[in-house]
């Protein structure tokens, strides 16, 4: 019954753009139906997997009659996929809510039917991706992700930056299909069946086996946004409208997690140097990310970086789950999947929002470029104030979200000091997270203190205002659930450890609540609730008080300070650009100062994804130049490329 | 009973010391200086000044820069009522209580940078660009150091730590490592309450601050806030500093109460004698002597790994 309701729910989102294809393009009606359709469809999918979570079942599999031309469509729901689908109904619902004020159908005629359509696909193909337990169907609803997911990165074809990050995300989607499709057909020649989760590949050989997992690793990893297969992800969230940047970054990149969190539990219990790869590959991409996330001037660029970083910390939880795994360690699993899962869940609340409040700035003052604004405190204090609160959530500060699953990915860090030899190892993991937690502060601080603060360098800045009810609605139930989970982590407690009992279900682990008490965090929050209303309180009744006696800025007595003049966010980090001058790899074109009286000149300096810039770039190139012979097979005609296709079956089916 | 007076011997001591440590750095830099100087109690005189003194404040600035003061005192006593000031545990302690000391004191930080940012002055803007990016590399130091101690003491919660860091036996390789670790956490400590030779608290030139210049536009209660805030950082840290460098016996506790507030005397002093034998560092070999920091309680680390 669930499982029919959820498949619904599925169905309803898939086909919530259908309606408006057939309306005016300028009709706001469409629109209306499409947000309406998915925010319902939402609904009852949360309040099932809500209510699936109330009464544990184990599994739910569900088998209908039509089949595949591999197999049968089966779908099942575990407490594990039911943990992903939460955000994926969320950000879906907000999203289109969110899409009514900053993508309406009356400004948008040319573009806005398609990107309902793909909206929806691409939600609907996620549910579909978590319930998927064939491995052919699971390809299908991922394709069909991915596919709708690059029409709506390319809402605006109209730009050619567009167009170009449309362009690295297809190929570096469909490298990942191919991995995809490697390790599905390897998974299927080793298990015997297309079926999925868990599937039964113990007892195969070190070779085999390495195989299966790198190559799920770096299918799932594209998807994911790990380093060094992340190319796609800093353009293409920058260049697509903001609502579309929050559910890529708050849901999509989540599926990547949710296949590398099965694909290391498909041989029971894995071996130690999967563990320490993720480990590895998760500090790299947490440090990269937030190093990289430092130095951009385009603030959704920025977040993009940071959404990198997060991933990097959820897959240094799960790393650490996966070593708990190998080496029985209960309290490791519990820890960092527990951890992961909820850093995973609190990164879909904050990053939309901030996705969401950028679109706001965009909205309000028509640039992507922090440098050119300042001063939106004043102007677009609502805005002002919910970036504020997803910043310190994102900065992992108490008393909200962010902290809570952080301090539970420490908090493993910290026992594996305990009663393992090899724990000391792992727990050199914590300095690099400790920095990575003070560089995300600061990379935050620069964020809204170059945007909001100070006065407004350009006109632009200077005319800018609040956006609407529909767009500033979502971001006040995103910023109070931030709140909610980071006042009261216990709520979720009970979900976590079905999700965690879920992921490797002949494993033992002991429940989070035992390990730690969660109402400490709340014992702490309260007061440091109370207090930010207090104060709130106080500014409010003597703000116009202390306004009568106010002055400028001290400026040192310098007569003619200018807007300008103010500190930028490209001052703010320049020590640190400096010192990681070799990671950040930036293009600098600095003048060279020539005597006594030098003459005018400019200094420009820009830092573009340094491995796309410096290695993906070069090398594609490079192979494109050698298959250059290649292109007589590329005529253009579609009919001739069916015609391979023909010919190319015809010679499998033979040898067969 | 005992835990009770314990514990409200405490909260007193956190709300009410602070200022005069920072008399006794005066007081000892006076001393060096061949000058009489403050009296020892200057600053609670001027904290209460500054309390019944006027506002003026930039108009630039939103409600944050209001805020950002009161978020500092709030967040820094909390973090505060997680060290033991004396051999009993403090007020606040659970398992994962070190991780949350360090972020609210994250949090002081968040909000005291935004706050000089938010008044658009350059100045302000470098001193909240110096505090964040040498956080970068006191925050892990800190975290190093927390890494030694949970090592050594099996627990996860700074009072059991701090107070299991005590039976230490000396001349072991532990206390080898914990020396390292306090070395550390001394550097932290002078990074994190802005002392020499980070930063000079009594410099006259806005350019080479961090701390002050932050501040620079605050006026009257919301500049007294920074001033209590930053004091009561000192305390909890050198507090944090003196558990880890004293045999504090919980047994003993009127005679260790004493110790302990001998031993916080003594770190002010040793911080003023700082202050006057040592010029600042130059601003780009901060990060140098922070590295330096992370360095020692890693080999700390390594020596009891």
């Amino acid at each position: 019954m669930n499982m029919l309701m959820l498949i619904m729910v599925a169905l309803g989102m898939i086909c919530s753009g259908v309606p408006g294809l057939f309306f005016q393009r300028r009709s706001a009606a469409g629109q209306r139906l499409a947000t309406a359709i998915n925010v319902a469809a939402s609904a009852v999918g949360m309040a099932v997997v809500l209510f699936h979570d109330i009464l544990p079942i184990a599994a739910e599999v569900w088998h209908p009659a039509g089949a595949l031309p591999m197999g049968k469509v089966a779908l099942s729901l575990d407490d594990l996929g039911a943990w992903f689908l939460l955000p994926i109904f969320l950000i879906s619902a907000l999203g289109s809510v969110y899409g009514l004020g900053y993508w309406p159908q009356r400004k948008h005629p040319g573009d806005g039917r398609k990107l309902r359509l793909c909206w929806g696909l691409m939600s609907g193909a996620m549910v579909l991706v978590v319930l998927a337990a064939n491995s052919v169907w699971f390809l299908m609803v991922w394709e069909i992700m991915a596919l709708s997911g690059y029409f709506l990165l390319t809402t605006e074809d109209g730009r050619s930056e567009v167009r170009q990050s449309g362009w690295v995300y297809f190929i570096a989607t469909h490298l990942a299909t191919l991995c995809l499709i490697a390790f599905f057909v390897l998974l299927r020649v080793y298990s015997g069946s297309f079926q999925l989760w868990p599937t039964d590949v113990a007892g195969l050989p070190t070779g085999p086996l390495a195989a299966l997992f790198l190559l799920g690793l770096i299918g799932f990893g594209f998807k994911a946004g790990l380093v060094p297969l992340h190319v796609w992800l800093p353009a293409g969230h920058a260049n697509a409208p903001s609502h579309v940047s929050a559910l890529f970054s708050g849901v999509m990149l989540n599926m990547g997690i949710y296949g590398i969190m099965r694909v290391v539990v498909i041989a029971g219990r894995p071996p130690i140097w999967w563990g320490v790869v993720l480990m590895s590959v998760g500090i790299l991409s947490a440090f990269l990310g937030i190093t990289w996330a430092l130095a951009q001037r385009d603030f959704k660029r920025l977040l993009a970086y940071s959404s990198i970083e997060n991933i990097g910390i959820i897959t240094m939880g799960l790393g650490l789950a996966v070593l708990g795994l190998s080496m029985k360690h209960p309290i490791w699993i519990a820890l960092g999947l527990g951890g992961a899962l909820l850093h995973m869940l609190n990164h879909s609340l904050f990053k939309p929002l901030l996705f969401m409040g950028a679109g706001g700035i965009i909205h309000g003052a028509n640039t992507r470029d922090m440098e050119s604004l300042g001063g939106l405190a004043v102007r677009m204090p609502a805005v002002f104030r919910l970036m504020l609160l997803g910043s310190a959530a994102i900065a992992a500060l108490p008393p909200l979200n962010g902290f809570v699953s952080e301090l539970l990915i420490y908090l493993g860090f910290f026992h594996t000091l305990h009663g393992s030899t090899a724990g000391p190892w792992i727990a050199w993991m914590i300095p690099v997270l400790a920095m990575v937690g003070a560089m995300a502060l600061m990379t935050f601080v620069k964020l809204t203190a170059t945007c909001f603060a100070g006065q407004p360098r350009t006109t632009a800045a200077a005319g800018a205002h609040d956006p609407g009810a529909a767009m500033l609605g979502p971001m006040v139930l995103l910023a109070a659930a931030c709140v909610l989970v980071g006042a009261f982590p216990v709520l979720l407690t009970g979900l976590l450890d079905h999700a965690i009992a879920a992921w490797v279900p002949w494993q033992q682990s002991p429940s989070l609540a035992g390990i730690f008490n969660f109402w400490w965090i709340t014992a702490v929050a309260v007061p440091l609730l109370i207090g930010t209303a207090g104060i709130a309180w106080w500014i409010h009744h003597w703000r116009r008080d202390v306004r009568e006696r106010a002055v400028g800025t001290w400026d040192c007595g310098y007569a003619a300070p200018g807007s300008r003049m103010q500190y930028t966010g490209s001052s703010l980090i320049q020590t640190m650009a400096w010192m990681f001058r070799r990671i950040l790899w930036r293009r600098e074109k600095s003048p060279e100062v020539r005597g006594l009286f030098p003459s005018a000149a400019d200094y420009a300096c820009n830092t573009p994804e340094p491995l796309l810039d410096r290695v993906a770039e070069p090398v594609f190139k490079k192979i494109g130049n050698m298959l250059e012979s290649a292109r007589i097979l590329q005529s253009g005609t579609a009919q001739l490329y069916m015609l391979y296709i023909l010919l190319i079956v015809l010679i499998l089916l033979l040898i067969k | 009973m005992k835990t009770l007076i314990a514990i409200s011997l405490q909260v007193v001591l956190l709300a009410l010391l602070p200022p005069l440590l920072l008399g006794i750095i005066n007081k000892t830099k006076a001393w060096f200086a061949g000058r009489r100087g403050w009296p020892v109690l200057q600053v609670y005189y001027d904290l209460l000044r500054l309390m019944k003194k006027n506002v003026v404040i930039s108009s630039t600035t939103t409600w944050v820069f209001l805020a950002a003061p009161l978020v500092s005192v709030i967040s820094v006593l909390l973090a505060g009522l997680m060290v033991p000031l004396g051999p009993m545990a403090a007020p606040i302690h659970f398992t994962g209580d070190l991780i949350m000391f360090a972020y609210l004191l994250a949090l002081g930080r968040f909000f005291t940078t935004l706050a000089a940012l938010d008044t658009g002055s350059s100045f302000e803007g470098m001193g909240a660009a110096r505090e964040v990016t040498f956080a970068c590399f006191s925050e892990p130091a800190l975290f190093l150091v927390l890494l030694v101690l949970v090592k050594l003491s099996d627990t996860l919660s700074l009072s059991a730590m701090l107070l299991s860091a005590s039976h230490v036996r000396i001349g072991s390789t532990a206390s080898a490592a914990l020396v390292m670790a306090a070395v550390s956490l001394f550097v932290v400590l002078l990074a994190e309450t802005s002392r020499i030779p980070i930063d000079d608290p009594n410099t006259h030139l806005e350019l080479t601050m961090i701390h002050e210049v932050m501040v620079l536009d605050n006026s009257g209660p919301l500049l007294g806030a920074q001033i209590y805030a930053s004091s009561v950082k000192l305390l909890i840290l050198a507090a944090f500093l003196l558990h880890v460098v004293l045999p504090l016996d919980p047994a003993l506790v009127g005679r260790d109460w004493g110790i302990m507030l001998a031993g916080l005397v003594a770190v002010a002093v040793i911080i003023g004698a700082v202050e006057s034998l040592m010029a600042r560092l130059q601003l780009r070999f901060v990060p140098t002597l922070l590295v330096a920091a992370c360095l020692f309680s890693g080999f700390g680390f390594l020596l009891i790994l």
